[in-house]
């Protein structure tokens, strides 16, 4: 009867499951079968036990045919109601039915630096003949808690993406596999130490070069917070599981122009979810996943124990899939696992460990991979002839690059090196050796006046200082054509006179001569007054934003942009010089589209890091203004951060500088990965630097930031930047950075 | 020191407060400019709000100077009593005369000016932790609060900042301790209360009118 009893409960959970997820498609339909199962409940004890399981087969049954009839009709707003469902699968019970045994790292529910945030040390065996292999993996993810409101909903704080990294650096000198379960609806938003953004940009510089296998597993998907554990060798999704930009209910904020507490209409919620492609099917075809693990109709919950069966088997197989990929002796297993899929394993034996050139050529693959990603979601303007040009100049600068560095100047500096220790060590020898006779001259004819040693530093030996003769260029901003007095900001608290505009956007560089607040200015003033004349030579112009996912209205909003700014993307990346030094620069700018980034602006950054590399120059990145990640190109957008963070990883690895300097707005998505991840970081004076916005923190966490919150002055105390910079300053500093920054030999090491 | 009063005064003071319970502000242009008045007299305005003051109160007026149209915003809740209607898109001159609010006083606005009035209200010299002074916290335990007379030369308080403890010495009029409005091991900034001090007569006079305007006040 107990049996029966538990049968019952577990039907009735099943229905409200059913409801919860898809009760308008069924209406009052439900209700009967709810009905029948209240009065099996309250008879439990009158009915004999072959009627009670008479009744519940025919409800069982009929439950099925529902669940059946949703699981067709499911659309994607619905796997967004099935991943946030308390009823779902989370990161726990994963790890006691997948994994034979698991410690969990750093935290017990509460007592936890993040609850959101699991960090576990599991093994995982399987069975080849009559022998059972068990491996050590690190398992990272984030914990729903089925709904336990201390997770927060598996919403990842800065110091939680810490332990993550931590605990990755762990696997790392352990040499144990990763697999990294997101369930995440995006990052808690706040910027106390470490930042939210800057911990994700931390965590995706790490994993970027991690030598160690990473799969990570999708559930709930959600932007930022997902890449903060989600840069990986393979990445699995589950069926029923959402990977997206922003929420659906996020995106029909922004559609419809929400004011601050006003609820989204479901029509536009739904539209918007459509329209992200978000689900793992849309994923899969947009290349931002590798693999769909099938879930059970409506997904998996937490006692789908067939299910759990299942993920064993695909998880051992995809970090097999991943070893083997860069195993030396591994063809005929790697066949083997291709031809049979999960169906038959039980004859092969992968180790998971890999020696040192092993594990470069997983980092390379890695970082192949992303550099591969979303290539095609963005238009290249230029005639196939202008291309075989390009590829042409590329290759002979590649030749020339190849010959002057590493045929002449890297021998000759390896040359150099060796004489300076030579030198050196001789130098000691003849010391030991003339210091007997130094002695004996000394006694006998001592010397008349004291010496003074000198001490000598080794020192750089740079060019004289260069005079900056720059004067603007006789660029002349377009905002001062007015001709009237504008307000500070800050007149009432620092009683700063009313300005004349004319004046304040020439002389004064759009700075408030009393208090030091800097107005905004237009991008073209930096290109006009920050560079040396006529230095600024653009490349990768044509590489244009499109529409990648159909998003409904966009492609007008798209022509209107590169209307007014007679650009093709948010970005211009272009080589400089600033007194006389070469470099590299990338330039997102808010005319277009408020600085988003997306498939088209994520290569043109992955390029100019390349070319920076090739022609071993410093790489400034120049953050006008970035509202973030483009909404409108979903996870295309997104899959940026990662490619952008390994193109940056890889560009100092290889020895650059790289200097971000943030002006105006930067939020969110940039600033998490190929920003947040620059060693050097500098901001202008009244610029603000952020993850999210103040709007979006007060409606993901319900408190109220002040209004300085994100003030360039907050992230430095913070510890998010390293300086602020004055903006009539800009160039001087910039030199200095460079010149100290840089070095003797400037930019590579 | 404070004026000092009867029993017999509370009735009148009250009466006082009630008869006006308003504090009123008057408006003066800041600059020359071209003034464009935005109320009605009568109209009702909102201060500035928000945990950091961060949400403006009703615009008042703009005063347009050069081309720049600079709005002005109501400091506090209120009432219009008073308009000059006469100089809506007139060129002024600084610290001209516009509007006045009439704000009418809270219960706990009358209080503390009425504690204004008869207490000597000691505030925090410098950001810090403050403490009653050993001897006289053993003293108010004894004996209470409002019972303990401090004279000028008496130690009263420990200021303590980064584990560095100064003593205060009062320098006041003698007087009984009235009320602590600090916490122990709470950082207090600068310039806030830290005690109000009256003189041992008038300890139940204020007591008795703040009182009585606690349970009479609307």
């Amino acid at each position: 009867m107990l049996e029966l009893e538990k049968k019952v409960l577990f039907l009735q959970k099943r229905l409200v499951y059913l409801m919860d997820i898809k009760g308008e498609l069924f209406g009052d339909r439900l209700v009967p079968l709810q009905n029948w199962l209240d009065t099996l409940k309250s008879q439990l004890y009158t009915l004999s036990a072959a009627e009670l399981k008479d009744s519940l087969d025919k409800i069982a049954a009929q439950i099925y045919l529902y669940e059946k009839e949703a699981e067709e009709k499911l659309t994607p707003l619905d796997y967004v109601r099935i991943v946030r469902h308390p009823f779902r699968m989370t990161l726990k019970d994963i790890l006691e039915n997948v994994y034979d045994d698991y410690v969990e790292l750093g935290g017990e529910d509460e007592c936890n630096i993040d609850p959101a945030v699991i960090a576990a040390r599991a093994t995982i065996s399987r069975k080849v003949g009559n022998r059972i292999y068990t491996y050590q993996v690190m398992v990272l993810g984030h914990e729903k808690g089925h709904g336990e409101e201390f997770r927060n909903g598996g919403s990842a704080k800065p110091w939680g993406n810490a332990k993550a990294l931590q605990f990755m650096q762990v696997a790392e000198t352990e040499g144990i596999p990763i697999h990294s379960y997101i369930f995440t609806p995006g990052a808690f938003p706040i910027e106390d130490y470490p930042g939210a953004a800057q911990q994700i940009a931390r965590n995706l510089y790490a994993m970027a070069g991690l030598k160690v296998p990473i799969i990570s597993f999708i559930s709930e998907g959600g932007s930022g917070g997902a890449e903060a554990i989600g840069l990986s060798d393979l990445r699995l999704m589950f069926s029923h599981g959402y990977y997206s930009v922003i929420s659906p209910e996020g995106a029909a904020a922004i559609e419809g122009k929400l004011k601050e507490g006003e609820k989204a209409p479901l029509d536009l919620v739904r539209r918007c979810a459509e329209q992200l492609k978000i689900t793992a099917k849309d994923n899969l075809e947009l290349g931002t996943i590798d693999r769909i693990i099938q879930e059970p109709p409506l997904g998996a919950k937490s006692e789908d124990y067939a299910f759990f069966q299942q993920l064993k088997k695909e998880v051992i197989k995809a970090t097999d899939e991943v070893v083997l990929s860069v195993k030396s002796l591994s063809a005929l297993r790697a066949y083997h696992l291709k031809k049979n899929g999960l169906q038959d394993t039980s004859n092969i034996y992968i180790r998971w460990e890999l020696n040192e050139k092993e594990k470069q050529k997983l980092v390379q693959k890695r970082r192949q991979k992303y550099r591969a990603m979303a290539r095609n979601f963005y238009a290249d303007l230029r005639s196939p002839w202008q291309k075989k040009v390009e590829e042409v100049k590329n290759y002979f600068l590649r030749v020339k690059t190849y010959f002057y560095f590493d045929l002449l100047k890297r021998p000759r500096r390896r040359l150099e090196r060796i004489g300076e220790d030579i030198k050196a060590e001789a130098h000691v020898i003849l010391s030991y050796f003339f210091s007997p006779f130094i002695q004996l001259k000394e006694r006998f004819f001592p010397p008349k006046q004291k010496y003074y040693f000198k001490l000598e530093y080794e020192t750089e030996v740079y060019e004289t200082e260069v005079e900056d003769t720059q004067s603007n260029n006789g660029y002349v901003s377009p905002l001062a054509k007015v001709d009237k007095t504008i307000t500070c900001p800050n007149a009432e608290r620092c009683g700063c006179y009313d300005i004349w505009i004319p004046d304040l956007y020439t002389d004064l560089c759009g700075i408030c001569p009393n208090c030091g607040h800097h107005f905004p200015l237009e991008y073209q003033w930096y290109l006009n007054c920050l560079f040396d004349k006529n230095s600024v030579r653009e490349f990768n112009a044509e590489i244009a934003s499109i529409n990648p996912l159909g998003y409904e209205g966009f492609d007008a909003k798209l022509n209107q942009a590169k209307q007014k700014t007679g650009r093709h993307s948010a970005i211009i990346t272009f080589d400089a010089k600033v007194m006389g030094i070469s470099l590299v620069v990338v330039m997102l700018y808010t005319d277009f589209r408020g600085g988003t980034v997306g498939a088209a602006e994520g290569e043109k950054f992955v390029l100019a890091c390349e070319r920076a590399r090739l022609l071993r120059r410093p790489l400034l990145a120049y953050v006008h203004g970035t509202a973030g990640i483009r909404i409108q190109e979903g996870t295309i957008g997104v899959i940026q951060m990662p490619k952008c963070t390994v193109a940056v990883r890889e560009y100092l690895e290889a020895g650059g500088l790289y200097i971000v300097v943030y002006d105006n707005n930067s939020y969110a998505g940039p600033v998490a990965s190929f920003l947040g991840c620059a060693p050097y970081q500098f901001a202008i004076r009244s610029s603000r630097i952020g993850f999210a916005g103040p709007r979006v923190i007060r409606e993901t966490t319900g408190t109220e930031v002040p209004p300085d919150y994100h003030s360039a002055e907050n992230a430095l105390k913070r510890g998010h930047i390293q300086g602020i910079w004055d903006r009539r300053e800009f160039r001087k500093n910039l030199y200095m950075a460079l010149r100290t920054m840089g070095g003797k030999n400037l930019y590579y090491r | 020191m404070k004026p000092t009063l009867g029993f017999e005064e509370i009735e009148k003071v009250i009466a006082e407060f009630k008869r006006n319970p308003f504090q009123n502000y008057p408006v003066f242009t800041p600059h020359t400019g071209v003034v464009s008045l935005k109320v009605k007299k009568g109209d009702k305005v909102k201060g500035t709000s928000g945990k950091w003051l961060e949400k403006k109160g009703t615009l008042l007026y703009t005063l347009t100077r050069q081309g720049n149209v600079k709005p002005f915003y109501a400091p506090i809740e209120g009432e219009i009593t008073d308009l000059k209607k006469e100089l809506e898109g007139q060129f002024v001159e600084a610290n001209t005369y516009l509007l006045t609010i009439r704000h009418r006083l809270s219960k706990e606005e009358t209080i503390n000016k009425i504690l204004e009035k008869f207490l000597d209200i000691y505030r925090a010299p410098e950001t810090a932790k403050y403490y009653l002074a050993p001897e006289l916290s053993k003293k108010i335990e004894q004996k209470g609060l409002q019972q303990i007379l401090i004279q000028p030369g008496d130690e009263f308080l420990v200021m303590s900042r980064m584990k560095r403890d100064v003593t205060l010495v009062y320098d006041g009029q003698p007087g009984i301790i009235y009320a602590l409005y600090f916490k122990p091991n709470t950082t207090i900034a600068q310039g806030e209360p830290l005690l109000g001090i009256c003189p041992p007569e008038q300890a139940e006079f204020i007591s008795n009118l703040v009182k009585k305007i606690q349970l009479e006040w609307d």
